[in-house]
């Protein structure tokens, strides 16, 4: 278990800086399909059977699809984006400065705050039924909210990408 | 089987979030930028995972649940409004749009 975490967090943060570095976006996309599917063996190894079912269907299925589309969609015989100097390429000192320092206050908080770990958990912790019965009894107001969240963006998608003219 | 301790998911979680941070605010592509976000809320969402078990409670894992029917449409309106600005632009640097009118 231990030596399967250390695999995965090394697979995840060298994807993730792949993915944040990368020229091309497709490479990018690769990146993150790698980095997806090494999360959802982090959510087995956290008991979560179900959520890294999730994993792999919704982010590596949908999602990254979705990006795939709108790369081929959109760079088809263009020049790469990036080339040039941004106008805000100052700020790159500065994100990566605040970045350094976001991490080394989280990671000493999260050394102070949370050293110790609880009792090993349930036996039926994140199984289906147990995931199931979560969703649909206690959280069953949340669950329908989430319906209403993916109507609206629905509706909105096909309101921005359906109409012919557009005024900037 | 020796359990991880939830210290060491916590800060896997804040380097990924780092990450991705950086990168939202370094690069100007703005499909790489959305990536990004999308880093940022997976490492959310290993947190949530994190405390599930570390409580034994299935509220987290119920939550991160919630948090990836939000991230899938997030990405669809913001992928939705890339292609729209594309079109008109020919050009999808975030540095050259300044106005979001319809």
């Amino acid at each position: 278990m231990v030596v399967l975490f250390w695999v995965c967090a090394i697979v995840l943060v060298g994807t993730a800086i792949a993915v944040v570095g990368s020229r091309q976006p497709v490479h990018s996309v690769v990146g993150l399909i790698v980095n997806f599917s090494a999360l959802a063996v982090l959510f087995l190894t956290l008991s979560a059977e179900f959520l890294a079912m999730m994993q792999i269907i919704i982010y590596a299925g949908a999602i990254l699809v979705l990006f795939l589309f709108v790369i081929a969609l959109l760079t088809v015989g263009n020049q790469p984006i990036e080339t040039g100097e941004g106008r805000l390429a100052h700020q790159t000192v500065p994100a990566i400065a605040a970045g350094v320092a976001a991490l080394g206050l989280i990671a000493f908080g999260v050394r102070t705050a949370w050293s110790q770990s609880a009792a090993s958990p349930p036996a039926d912790l994140g199984t289906v039924p147990a995931f199931g019965t979560a969703l649909l009894t206690t959280h069953v107001f949340a669950f329908e909210a989430t319906a209403f969240v993916l109507l609206v963006a629905i509706i909105g998608v096909v309101l921005m990408a359906g109409r012919k003219e557009i005024r900037f | 089987m020796p359990q991880v301790p939830l210290a060491d998911y916590l800060i896997l979680a804040t380097v990924l979030f780092v990450i991705g941070l950086v990168g939202f605010l370094v690069r100007r592509n703005p499909i790489t930028m959305l990536m990004a976000i999308e880093l940022m809320w997976n490492a959310g969402n290993l947190v949530f995972a994190a405390f599930a078990r570390n409580f034994g409670d299935m509220t987290g894992q119920v939550f991160v649940f919630i948090v990836i029917t939000v991230a899938a449409a997030e990405a669809a309106i913001s992928l939705a409004i890339v292609v729209m600005v594309f079109r008109h632009r020919e050009d999808v640097d975030v540095d050259d749009i300044s106005v979001m009118r319809g």
